[in-house]
């Protein structure tokens, strides 16, 4: 149909929000946002560091950063590990629609509830002995932790995501304390401490890893196929539905956040037991905010979390290499990573909507859904 | 047609997606006729409507506006052609007074003078039998004299074609009755006036002509003094439709709960029930009507166990053990557990009775997940009784694991009534539950809740409409500013009967009170 006036004409383009898009369309979003990723990456790289980072060079060293030798190999896999650990903690709580921005915190208060635990009984009992009390001690202090803005919540209705935040420095700064005051009285770092060593199968990473995604497992079927997990999808989705089919929405929070801050504390435990053997403020080093873009880049699908944990400890080693062999500073690298995590999210957009232009309007309205 | 012709619109498409909303529409509208736009819930009247008013830009067509093509790209344009829309939800400055909201982003001479602008607004009011006072603040204002500012407001715009989208939606009968009387008098003085509407005793009262959509396409127009109520809906639905509903006459009634003294506030001490007290029968269906906002929605919560009461009883008598039951202030898992058959399909269907995102089996179980010990939840009855639903119900959905917010109107619906009615309750409440749904889908469910009162369910049943519900219900209790005004019987009463009542001010509270229906 004709239309006389020019100036009248739709826009050039519209947003259109997608219904529904097969899986196979996704994935290739996905996998086109990736590459295009890094073909810019490598091309900034030949700008920033100069000649001799090849797109070829470039390439291979950020692969050898992962998977260079087997011991970078099992870094990658410890560092997959204890950020996906994170990941599920906040997962029940997120699919509650709870922000718990107090990951880090409650993982952080963990560690330094082992280190206590480690620090003042370390050679008076078996190590056994030690090993469970230290857990159960950084189980109840990451629940702790999280339970408190919980409470508030479930009682007042105060806002979470500040709450949780807090939280986190509040675990900053006693865990400096305790360092000068007990640790290591007078300095702001703590030495390794001899006991309370998680045991070692094969090397030190692999049990960590096994015990991860046992986890994983397990939270899998907590979320769905539990009446617990479906509480909090229930409490999620919409309260009021949860409130008209009698759930106590109070109760729930409480217990979602309880279980959120134990698994937190529990990773505490593990990078203490099996990595660290000391702890500093920056033991957890944001790993709690990083888990949140894991969670939520899977969906919230524990399973799913394996691959995008992976993806982020995949980028972060290999930046890490880039650093090294080209002999630039740290900024480098993150400006990769952070182009290549634009891409990852931002091509989500193109997945929940569709650009429609003018002249495709009829032709492809047909394909939109 | 010796006529003139005010509007013409020429093959007009409009698509959301791959869905047509409108496709190759043709509509033609007189000077000084009111045109009906009849069609059911999602057949385009509103988005072609809206592309007049240039809230939409159609994708393909023509618009002609008194023979010249226009092009009306925003409500300015629209404004410019003479053409202006009140649309179902006000948009009016509360605090201001009517003139001012009418005057309100008017460029010319006078605009600041109060004196002037009520003048003229009241001028306008008087030419056409308007009541209104040009002073009173709209916040003061009931919702038929809000709906009046709205109309002087694009008269006041110089605008010779009104479209009115469900006006009637938020009156009672009486307040339809003067507002018709004042869309014949703008008629007579030769403004076009586009009405949309799917109900048909008004299409037929009011209309000289009536133009049917149907799933986005014109089906016909026709002379209203030609036609008839079964040929119009025969078009609307595209069969033939038995528009009678059944009313069995109660059997076997006894007093299943019995409300007594409801006192409710909300936060800010607004009393919203006020010594609410009733009784409803088993066997009986239980109408429940009133204004948009007088309370039905907190009742109902109230029975549920969803709101706090501050003084009141509701006595649950248990045909299974004789006992009674205080049901007041339960929350809604204590009421079950007092082996309570409570079934509830509340007004937000997605927003309370199921969760959007949730598949059809994940939302059967929502009433049902807590049963046996284990941790785990049981899908397979779920699944099962979804999967009878689907059957039964005819629910329209690619499967039993589609979510249900993918679901239309009336398949929702059935989903959520589906499964209030499978737990087999003895007390029903259902709060609009046509709302939106087609007229087919509607019917179905006047059955359902019929079925069930015959099977000695006490079924409680808010509605909107008032036909409906003298034709439906056995005895109809009548709300207004959280007041019981009246319980009238259903098969004797009229709709004006029920409709004075709705607005029985003096018993009113004050913020309710209409005014506007002193010299009713």
């Amino acid at each position: 149909m004709h239309n006389p006036d020019k100036k009248t004409r739709e826009p050039l383009f519209h947003i259109v929000k997608r219904d529904r898009i097969s899986l196979r369309k996704s994935l290739l979003i996905r996998v086109v946002a990736t590459v295009s990723a890094m073909l810019l990456c490598t091309l900034l790289a030949y700008v920033l560091i100069g000649e001799k980072a090849t797109p070829a060079k470039f390439l291979s060293q950020f692969f050898q950063g992962v998977f260079g030798t087997s011991r970078r190999t099992w870094i990658f896999g410890r560092d997959t590990a204890m950020l996906l650990c994170l990941a599920l903690a906040i997962t029940p709580a997120f699919r509650m629609r709870f922000w718990n921005l107090g990951a880090d915190g409650q993982a952080l208060i963990g560690a330094l509830a082992s280190v206590f635990c480690m620090f003042f009984l370390g050679g008076r009992i078996p190590n056994g002995l030690l090993l469970v009390i230290s857990l159960a001690a950084s189980v109840v202090a990451g629940a702790v932790w999280a339970l408190l803005p919980a409470i508030f919540k479930a009682l007042w209705g105060t806002n979470e995501s500040l709450f949780t935040l807090m939280m986190n420095y509040i675990a900053t700064n006693l865990v400096m304390f305790s360092i000068t005051k007990w640790f290591y009285p007078g300095k702001d770092s703590m030495k390794e401490m001899e006991h309370g060593h998680l045991p070692q199968v094969l090397n030190e990473y692999l049990l960590v890893i096994l015990i991860v995604l046992a986890l994983t497992t397990l939270m899998f079927i907590y979320l769905y196929h539990t009446k617990q997990g479906y509480e909090i999808s229930v409490v999620g989705e919409s309260e009021n539905t949860a409130r008209y089919v009698g759930i106590n929405v109070g109760k729930v929070t409480v217990r979602t956040l309880l279980l959120s801050g134990a698994i937190c504390g529990l990773m505490g435990f593990l990078q203490v037991s099996a990595f660290d053997h000391s702890v500093t403020a920056q033991s957890i080093g944001g790993l709690g905010f990083t888990a949140i873009m894991v969670s939520w880049l899977a969906k919230f699908n524990p399973f799913i979390m394996i691959g995008t944990a992976g993806l982020i400890a995949f980028l972060q080693r290999g930046g890490q290499q880039i650093s090294t062999a080209f002999d630039v500073n740290d900024a480098i690298p993150n400006i990769f990573i952070g182009i290549i995590l634009f891409f990852i999210i931002g091509c989500e957009f193109f997945i929940n909507y569709q650009i429609k232009f003018r002249a495709s309007q009829r032709s492809k309205g047909g394909s939109a859904k | 047609m010796s006529k003139e012709i005010a509007l013409e619109m020429r093959k007009v498409s409009k698509y959301f997606g791959d869905l047509a909303a409108n496709r190759d529409v043709d509509l033609t509208v007189y000077k000084g006729e009111i045109l009906a736009v009849l069609g059911e819930n999602g057949c385009g009247k509103t988005t072609l409507m809206n592309m007049i008013a240039g809230i939409y830009f159609p994708d393909a067509g023509n618009i002609f506006i008194n023979g010249k093509e226009v092009v009306i790209r925003s409500p300015k344009d629209a404004f410019a052609h003479g053409v202006g829309m009140i649309h179902q939800h006000f948009k009016l400055v509360d605090l201001f007074t009517a003139a001012e909201n009418v005057v309100l982003g008017i460029k010319g001479e006078g605009r600041y003078r109060k004196k002037t602008i009520n003048e003229r607004v009241q001028a306008i009011a008087d030419r056409y039998g308007f009541h209104l006072d040009p002073q009173k603040k709209i916040y003061e204002m009931s919702v038929s004299e809000k709906q009046t500012v709205e109309i002087i407001k694009v008269l006041y715009r110089g605008a010779d074609l009104l479209i009115l989208d469900e006006p009637t939606a938020v009156l009672t009968p009486q307040e339809t009755e003067k507002l018709f009387a004042v869309l014949r008098r703008m008629r007579d003085d030769g403004k076009s006036i586009l009405i949309i509407t799917h109900k048909l005793h008004e299409v037929l009262s009011v209309s000289d002509r009536v133009a049917v959509l149907r799933k986005g396409e014109h089906i016909a127009t026709v002379e209203t003094a030609t036609t008839t109520s079964e040929e119009l809906t025969e078009m609307m639905v595209g069969k033939k439709v038995e528009l009678n509903i059944e009313r069995p006459e109660p059997k076997n009634t006894c007093d299943r709960l019995v409300v007594k003294n409801l006192n409710l506030s909300d936060v800010e001490g607004v009393q919203i029930l006020n010594n609410v007290s009733f009784e409803a029968r088993a066997g009986e269906i239980l109408g429940i009507a009133g204004i948009a906002g007088s309370g039905q929605r907190e009742l109902l919560e109230a029975i549920a166990g969803l709101q706090h009461l501050s003084t009141g009883e509701i006595l649950y008598h248990n045909p299974k053990t004789d006992k009674v039951e205080d049901l007041k202030n339960k929350t809604p898992l204590q009421i079950r557990e007092l082996g309570v058959r409570l079934s509830f399909v509340p007004e937000d269907r997605l927003g309370m009775g199921l969760v959007g995102n949730m598949d059809i089996v994940d939302n059967m179980m929502l009433r049902s997940y807590r049963r046996g010990h284990s941790m785990f939840v049981d899908r397979k009855k779920p699944r099962d009784l979804a999967e009878r639903i689907i059957k039964d119900l005819e629910v329209a959905t690619p499967s039993s694991h589609t979510p249900v917010r993918r679901l239309s109107g009336g398949n929702v619906q059935k989903v959520l009534v589906g499964r209030e009615i499978a737990a087999s309750p003895t007390v029903l409440m259902a709060a609009y539950p046509v709302r939106g749904l087609d007229i087919n889908s509607s019917y179905t469910i006047y059955n359902l809740l019929t079925e069930q009162k015959e099977r000695g369910v006490a079924v409680i049943f808010v509605g909107e409409d008032l036909d409906v519900l003298v034709e439906l219900c056995d005895r109809i209790l009548v709300v207004c500013g959280g007041r019981v005004t009246g319980v009238v019987d259903g098969r004797t009463t009229t709709k004006e009967e029920i409709g004075i009542l709705m607005t029985a001010h003096g018993q009113a509270s004050e913020n309710k009170a209409q005014e506007d229906e002193t010299d009713a």
